[in-house]
Order: C-alpha cells, then sequence, then structure tokens
C-alpha cells in the first residue's frame, strides 16, 4: 500500500489571506477518502492543490501518482452542451495525446472500454443535455477514467441529483474503489461519508477539526455532532 | 432564369464578382467554425467588442492615410483579443464589462477620429461603410483577396490541428487543466484566430454585423443537430450557403452585401428553429 498523496502541516491561500491551515493527511492506493467542510472552508482551494494548480502556502504536499481523473463541478456550459457522449468521453485521453492532433486507436478503444464499465455504452451516441443527472455524471467519470485509471478525485458529484440517482453513483463510485482506484471525494453528505469511505477529513473555520478512518469518526465527539446535525438536516 | 444567366455572366466577366465570392465564402466558413466555440463559451460579444476595436484601427488607419489599412487594423486587434481575455479571468474588471467598455470607447474614439480629421469630404458614408460593409468588398483587389486567402488557411489549419482540443477546452476547462493541458494557451488561440476572423470579415460585412456571422449559423446548427462536430459541419455549410446567396442576392438587387448575408443567415435561424420544434429534437 503506497503512500500516494502526503500533506504536511499544509497551509493554503492566496494574496488576499489564508484559507486553511494545519492539513495533515496522507492517501495510500485503494482509500476511498472523503473531504467534508463548510463552504468557504478551503475544499476547493485544497482540491486545486491536490490536482497541482494551487501552490500551497505552507508545508509539504507531496505527490506520488502518475495521473489524476478529475471530476469537477457542474457549470452552465455543460447543461445545454451539444455533444454525444462518445465525443465527450474521448477527450478524457487528450491529456496523454501531448501534441498529437488526433485521437490513437488505442486511446478510441481506451474511450469505449470505460464506457462500458460504466455501463453507458448504450448511449455513446446520445447527447449530453439530454440525459438525466445521474447519466451526465456516469459520463464525466468515464472521462475521467480515461485521464486516470488509477485515482480518482471527484468534487462533489452528487450535487442535485435525485436521492435513487445519488445512491446509484454512491453504489458506482464504491465499486471502482471495491476495483482498486483510489477515491477523493469531496462532499457535504456527512452520512454517506461514513457509510461508504474508509477515510475523512474534516475541515473547518481555516483549519483541520478531523483526520481519521471513517470508524474513528464515528466513535469520535466531532463526528457525532456531525452526524447528528446532518442527520437533522437530512429529515 | 434570367438573373442566374446575368450572375454567370458577371462571374466570368468581371474579376471583383470573383473576388467577392471567393473572400465572402471563405470568411463565412472561418466565422462558422469559431462560432460555435464563442457560442458555447459564453464569448458571443467578444466578436462585437473586437469588431468595434477593429473600426476604431480602421479610422486610426484612414487618419494616417495608410493605403493597406490592415497593417495597423490586424496587430491592434489581435492586441485587444489578447487584453480581453486576460479580464475575463480574476480581474477587477468582468469580462463582460471589459468587452462593452473596450466595444464602445473603440466606437466613440474611432468615430471622433473620423470627423475631426477627415480624409474624405464624405464622413458619413467612410463610417457608414466602415461599420456596414456596404459594397467595400465589391471593390476589392487582387492583393486583398491574396490576404485574405492565407489568413483563412491558417485559420483553418489551426482550427482543424487543435479541433479536439478546442473541444475540451469549450467544454470543461477545469478537467483540461487537471489532466495537465494548458487552457490558457488554448483560449489564446481561440482569441487570436478570432480577431484573425474579425479582421478579415470587416471587408465582407462591416463591424457592427461581424457577430451575426459569428453567432447566426452556430445557433441555427444547434437547434438540430446533437454532436460537436455535427454542430460545426452543419454551421459551416449554412454559413457558405448563406453568404454564397447573400451575395448572389445583392448583386442582381444591389442590396447592401452584409444585411443580405445576415438576412438570410436569421432566415435559416428561424427555419431551422421551426424544425427543431416539429422534430422535437436538440
Amino acid at each position: 500500500m503506497g503512500e500516494e498523496i502526503i500533506c504536511e502541516q499544509v497551509s493554503l491561500g492566496y494574496e488576499t489571506g489564508i484559507v486553511a491551515e494545519g492539513l495533515d493527511f496522507t492517501v495510500s492506493s485503494g482509500d476511498y477518502l472523503c473531504i467534508l467542510g463548510e463552504n468557504g472552508s478551503g475544499k476547493s482551494t485544497l482540491v486545486k492543490a491536490l490536482l497541482g494548480l494551487h501552490r500551497a502556502a505552507g508545508g509539504n504536499i507531496t505527490r506520488n501518482f502518475s495521473g489524476i481523473g478529475y471530476l469537477p463541478q457542474q457549470t452552465v456550459v455543460q447543461r445545454d452542451f451539444p455533444a454525444t457522449v462518445r465525443e465527450i468521453v474521448r477527450s478524457g485521453c487528450l491529456g496523454k495525446c501531448g501534441m498529437h492532433p488526433f485521437y490513437t486507436k488505442q486511446e478510441r478503444s481506451l474511450a469505449e472500454q470505460n464506457m462500458q464499465r460504466l455501463g453507458i455504452a448504450a448511449l455513446a451516441r446520445r447527447c449530453y443535455r439530454n440525459l438525466s443527472g445521474g447519466q451526465q455524471q456516469r459520463v464525466l467519470l468515464a472521462r475521467a477514467l480515461c485521464a486516470a485509471d488509477s485515482m480518482l478525485l471527484l468534487d462533489e458529484p452528487v450535487t442535485g441529483l435525485d436521492p435513487k440517482a445519488q445512491t446509484d453513483l454512491y453504489e458506482l463510485i464504491a465499486r471502482l474503489n471495491r476495483e482498486g482506484i483510489t477515491i477523493i471525494m469531496v462532499s457535504h453528505d456527512v452520512r454517506a461519508a461514513v457509510q461508504y469511505a474508509s477515510h475523512i477529513l474534516q475541515i473547518g473555520a481555516k483549519k483541520q477539526l478531523f483526520f481519521g478512518t471513517a470508524e474513528d469518526y464515528q466513535k469520535s465527539e466531532i463526528g457525532q455532532k456531525f452526524l447528528a446535525a446532518g442527520g437533522a438536516a437530512h429529515e | 432564369m434570367n438573373e442566374l444567366r446575368t450572375l454567370a455572366d458577371y462571374f466570368i466577366r468581371y474579376p471583383f464578382v470573383r473576388y467577392a465570392f471567393a473572400v465572402g465564402l471563405l470568411i463565412a466558413l472561418c466565422s462558422s467554425l469559431l462560432g460555435v466555440t464563442l457560442v458555447l463559451k459564453r464569448f458571443s460579444f467578444i466578436g462585437d467588442g473586437l469588431s468595434h476595436v477593429a473600426f476604431g484601427a480602421m479610422a486610426v488607419a484612414a487618419v494616417t492615410g495608410l493605403t493597406n489599412k490592415t497593417v495597423i487594423v490586424l496587430p491592434v486587434t489581435l492586441l485587444s483579443a489578447v487584453l480581453l481575455l486576460r479580464t475575463g479571468q480574476n480581474t477587477k474588471i468582468k469580462g463582460d464589462a471589459a468587452i462593452a467598455m473596450i466595444s464602445v470607447g473603440a466606437l466613440a474614439i474611432g468615430y471622433m477620429l473620423m470627423n475631426v480629421f477627415p480624409s474624405s469630404g464624405n464622413v458619413t458614408g467612410d463610417v457608414c461603410s466602415t461599420l456596414f460593409g456596404s459594397t467595400s468588398i465589391l471593390t476589392l483587389k487582387k492583393s486583398d483577396v491574396t490576404l485574405c486567402v492565407i489568413m483563412a488557411v491558417i485559420v483553418i489549419a489551426v482550427f482543424l490541428l487543435f479541433y479536439n482540443k478546442i473541444f475540451a477546452v469549450t467544454f470543461d476547462e477545469s478537467f483540461c487543466r487537471a489532466s495537465g493541458i494548458n487552457a490558457n494557451a488554448y483560449n489564446l488561440v481561440i482569441a487570436l484566430i478570432t480577431a484573425a476572423v474579425i479582421v478579415l470579415a470587416m471587408n465582407l460585412v462591416g463591424s457592427l454585423l461581424i457577430s451575426a456571422l459569428i453567432i447566426f449559423p452556430a445557433l441555427s446548427a444547434m437547434r438540430l443537430f446533437r454532436s460537436f462536430r455535427g454542430v460545426i459541419l452543419c454551421s459551416a455549410v449554412i454559413s457558405v450557403l448563406c453568404a454564397a446567396v447573400g451575395i448572389m442576392l445583392s448583386i442582381l438587387f444591389s442590396t447592401p452585401v452584409g444585411s443580405t448575408i445576415v438576412t438570410a443567415d436569421i432566415a435559416v435561424f428561424l427555419v431551422f428553429c421551426g424544425l427543431s420544434a416539429i422534430l422535437k429534437r436538440g
């Protein structure tokens, strides 16, 4: 079990100030880490830092992986975008293309495999904007798998989905994790986090509140407090 | 039938008619290719802004009395494209406001320059032909045509080579950045070729109608087609056909070229809206 990401006393911020500090956690291969935190707790900056798009203001981030498949939050542009599922999934291969202008045979078959894997092969010629929210997330997951097949970083993937689609997506992600893919997920959903994740990182009010296994989280004071609050919010 | 024969006759007899067709169709093709990306990236107005900048630069060129105006117009427009794109990201003035500012500012300064330093007796006529293109496409010289062909070939080649990347950057910039694609560089490429197309198109439809040339074929194609490739191809076909029909009609009935082409584009857009309502696709 190699350690793929090591964060040591990392602080993150912009010129205007620090948004989070004292982040201290590791992600090993095969882990399912759920990052919990309220809005403004620095989650999205942490995501950028993990992707290597934002330099830490202090501390050390060691990234020992070759590639990471990213599932960003949906944008307004995408909702009415005229593109077929196949076109979108294939675009996941572009990071590997380098200066090649077109997709190679290998990349095209990788795209087909990943569509099979996520059960969307039948939708290949359908238009992205006509799919349901859950189907759209599967398409973006397949694209992320084309970019990297050992680690996925998912930014609030279930936002805006109905409860059934949320459960389906959680089950799908759990299956990918069982198949050996390291998962890092940013989420609001405490209950699903303790149900599916192996590890939990909670950040709040600019600092790290908890890092450890999901079991320990449920026993901890802060975990019980948030689970109670999260449960109340769901009812 | 008679009209067609007259047209064929013009085409054979007068080189300027052939030039007009060559330039018109190439510009229509280039603008439609870019239009899809620009509309989807919510940059529809960048065409408008840049075309006004080009108008301002054109006024400066007219005042200085340069014969080849492209020497000034092209660099200024390219520079503005880069600046506008910069302002799109995390600056104090947001993208849409920056476009509005530059566009209106360039228009005002250009018009003022043309009035203060009139290069000919007919200022209103000059302004009108720069803004609406009136007949300048029928007064092209061979050197204009050569320049236009070279630039069109560059634009089309860049678009084909970077087609997949342009698609990816249009669809999802964050994902591109995360997978190591230099999204900023491709945005820059898009902005630069947009600027080039706008400078080209000024001769055809004038600066005011350039946006229409960029937006309408793309929007029409999006009514009916489900894939990105389909939309691009359809938009190119619509744009080229409308340009051809527009130029023919304007020669036959002596209507302004730019407005005639745009009217044809609007007609196609309405037809496609109707079709999509009937077919319930989209």
